[in-house]
């Protein structure tokens, strides 16, 4: 799945990467219904209730766009969403934007390098607090794939557009394997067999935000607006 | 969806609203999250309970002398956020250390072991109890894995109990654990609550038709049957209880029977007619008993019943007066 259509080494800025959280917000948020639904069929239908509050919350303070670091959009966007939500999705989604740039230097522009180490991070910290492993029907089983496909992107070199669109497509497989397996967590599992056929809504909302992250950077490459270093 | 409702986003702080209206005398409210509580005034351990809405009175309800000193209010059916349970925890720890009491729920734990660590930061020590009462969610092998369902009440009974003798946090976690580790719960579904969020049903059950062990939250159960006799299903229920723990003659127990929302007292007395004849007729001592409507799950219908193996030191901590609008028990 390698692609190597951009081979320059593009960067985003800190105020990109904060107007493509607002594009990724306010996709998740366009996407309750579909959440709703997902998690109705196999959960409690509170999904995409908790993201839109998490998002929102975030979008509030996303919309002054005035960081000067990466590393305080990420985090501003992980406290609104632990602050917030509640339910297991506030602290797993929060941490996955919190973990991401924990302990990390003032990043001023966005890499691929970079993106794939805070995304790294992110799988980490997730996983050190839901403990899940691919395989158990949940939010890891999309991020976990998106993660490796950044790595690998950014092994062969790959632009930004180009990585994302991997790590989106592989977020998307991943949602798609979700739907063969019994859940090992969350209300879903006391379902068992029943939960066969039906995708996990956290994987969605995993695949929601690396679909969305390509489509801005896609839009900015097209509008001419994609800085190469 | 038929619900008495303003905005279905703001049912939680407008029900928390009128509920400190009418008892704003007992209960205070953290000032920036959805925490009730009660001053710890005489310095004891802390007992903090919480959970998603939606299960009223569970959980503040149980807020009260000789029960939980301060509950952590989720919005409907998702656990609370760290900041809220960590504002409770602030409000109520008086030095000695607090401890989590709340079902076991992948949400509840991610978010009280989170207000834990940032306890920790600020030199609040806490503990934890989940309460895993009901059989119908895990084998008994994976008995760790269970929910936490009404056994929430016997536990934060005698937690609260506990905490308000002066002992010290880790003695009344090992009490509390007690109480937990000797409830077992099965419940039985009707028909399902609401969520007044989406304006959805929790779950789907035929008209003629009862699911055996089905969650609160919609969780599935562990049997489907035609709805059956009052005593006929108790005495299915029953022997569920009596496969995971040994209660024989001579044990003592405290019977919790407890309605759902829409089942009325008339039927969850005829519920509880069965199960003390069940009980009796094994030479089992009754200690105490209620029936009630402490965990519900909105407008839905069924009941579970509770039992708690009781021992000397339980029931010791067990028959100690407690007050709430919600639970009473005279001393």
């Amino acid at each position: 799945m390698t692609n190597k259509t951009n081979s320059t080494s593009n960067i985003l800025t800190v105020e990109q990467v904060n107007n493509m959280f607002i594009y990724v917000g306010e996709k998740v948020i366009e996407s309750k219904p579909l959440l709703t639904d997902i998690d109705c069929a196999i959960g409690d239908g509170d999904h995409g209730i908790g993201m839109e509050v998490g998002f929102k919350n975030a979008l509030e303070k996303l919309e002054a766009n005035n960081y000067d670091k990466i590393n305080d959009i990420f985090a501003e966007i992980g406290k609104a969403m632990i602050g917030n939500m509640g339910g297991a999705s506030g602290v797993l989604f929060g941490t996955l934007f919190l973990s991401g740039v924990k302990g990390q230097e003032k990043i001023e522009q966005l890499d691929v390098a970079t993106l794939s180490a805070i995304f790294q991070n992110s799988l980490l910290g997730v996983q050190a607090r839901g403990k899940a492993e691919v395989g158990d029907k949940t939010m890891i089983d999309a991020l976990s794939p998106a993660v490796n496909a950044l790595r690998e992107a950014n092994e062969n070199k790959l632009g930004l557009v180009a990585s994302l669109r991997n790590a989106s497509e592989a977020a998307k497989r991943g949602v798609e394997d979700t739907k063969v397996l019994v859940a090992k967590f969350g209300r879903a599992k006391s379902l068992g067999e029943r939960v066969i056929g039906h995708q996990d809504a956290g994987a969605t909302t995993i695949s929601i935000i690396f679909e969305s992250m390509q489509n801005y950077v896609e839009e900015l490459e097209k509008k001419g607006e994609l800085l190469n270093v | 969806m038929k619900k008495v409702i303003n905005d279905p986003n703001k049912v939680v702080q407008e029900m928390l609203e009128g509920f400190l209206y009418a008892h704003g005398n007992v209960y205070k409210k953290t000032p920036n999250e959805n925490g009730i509580y009660i001053e710890n005034e005489k310095k004891q351990v802390a007992v903090i309970t919480g959970g998603g809405s939606g299960h009223e009175p569970l959980f503040f309800g149980f807020v009260g002398e000789g029960l939980a000193t301060g509950a952590a209010v989720g919005n409907v059916f998702a656990a609370p956020t760290p900041n809220t349970i960590m504002e409770v925890t602030k409000a109520v720890d008086a030095g000695k250390g607090v401890l989590y009491v709340y079902g076991n729920y992948s949400g509840d734990t991610l978010n009280f072991d989170m207000a834990s660590e940032l306890a920790e930061f600020e030199d609040i020590h806490t503990a934890t109890v989940l309460v895993n009462d009901d059989i119908a969610s895990a084998s008994k092998e994976e008995a760790h894995n269970r929910r936490g369902i009404a056994g929430d009440v016997f536990v934060i009974k005698v937690a609260g109990a506990a905490a308000a003798e002066g002992l010290p946090l880790e003695k009344v976690t090992e009490i509390t654990q007690k109480a937990a580790n000797s409830t077992r719960s099965i419940g039985v579904a009707l028909s399902p609550g609401s969520i007044p969020s989406t304006g959805r049903y929790t779950f789907e059950i035929a008209e003629d038709e009862i699911e055996f062990g089905l969650g609160i939250h919609g969780e599935a159960g562990i049997r489907t049957e035609k709805i059956m006799e009052a005593d006929k299903l108790t005495q299915i229920m029953m022997e569920y209880i009596f496969d995971d723990i040994e209660i024989t003659e001579g044990d003592e127990v405290c019977i919790l029977v407890n309605g759902l929302g829409s089942t009325t007292l008339m039927e969850l007395f005829i519920v509880n007619r069965k199960v003390t004849e069940i009980l009796l007729e094994k030479g089992v001592k009754i200690h105490h008993t209620d029936v009630n409507n402490y965990c519900t799950t909105q407008e839905m219908a069924g009941f579970s019943i509770t039992l708690m193996k009781v021992d000397e030191e339980l029931k010791t901590y067990y028959d100690k007066p407690a007050y709430s609008p919600y639970y009473f028990k005279r001393g």
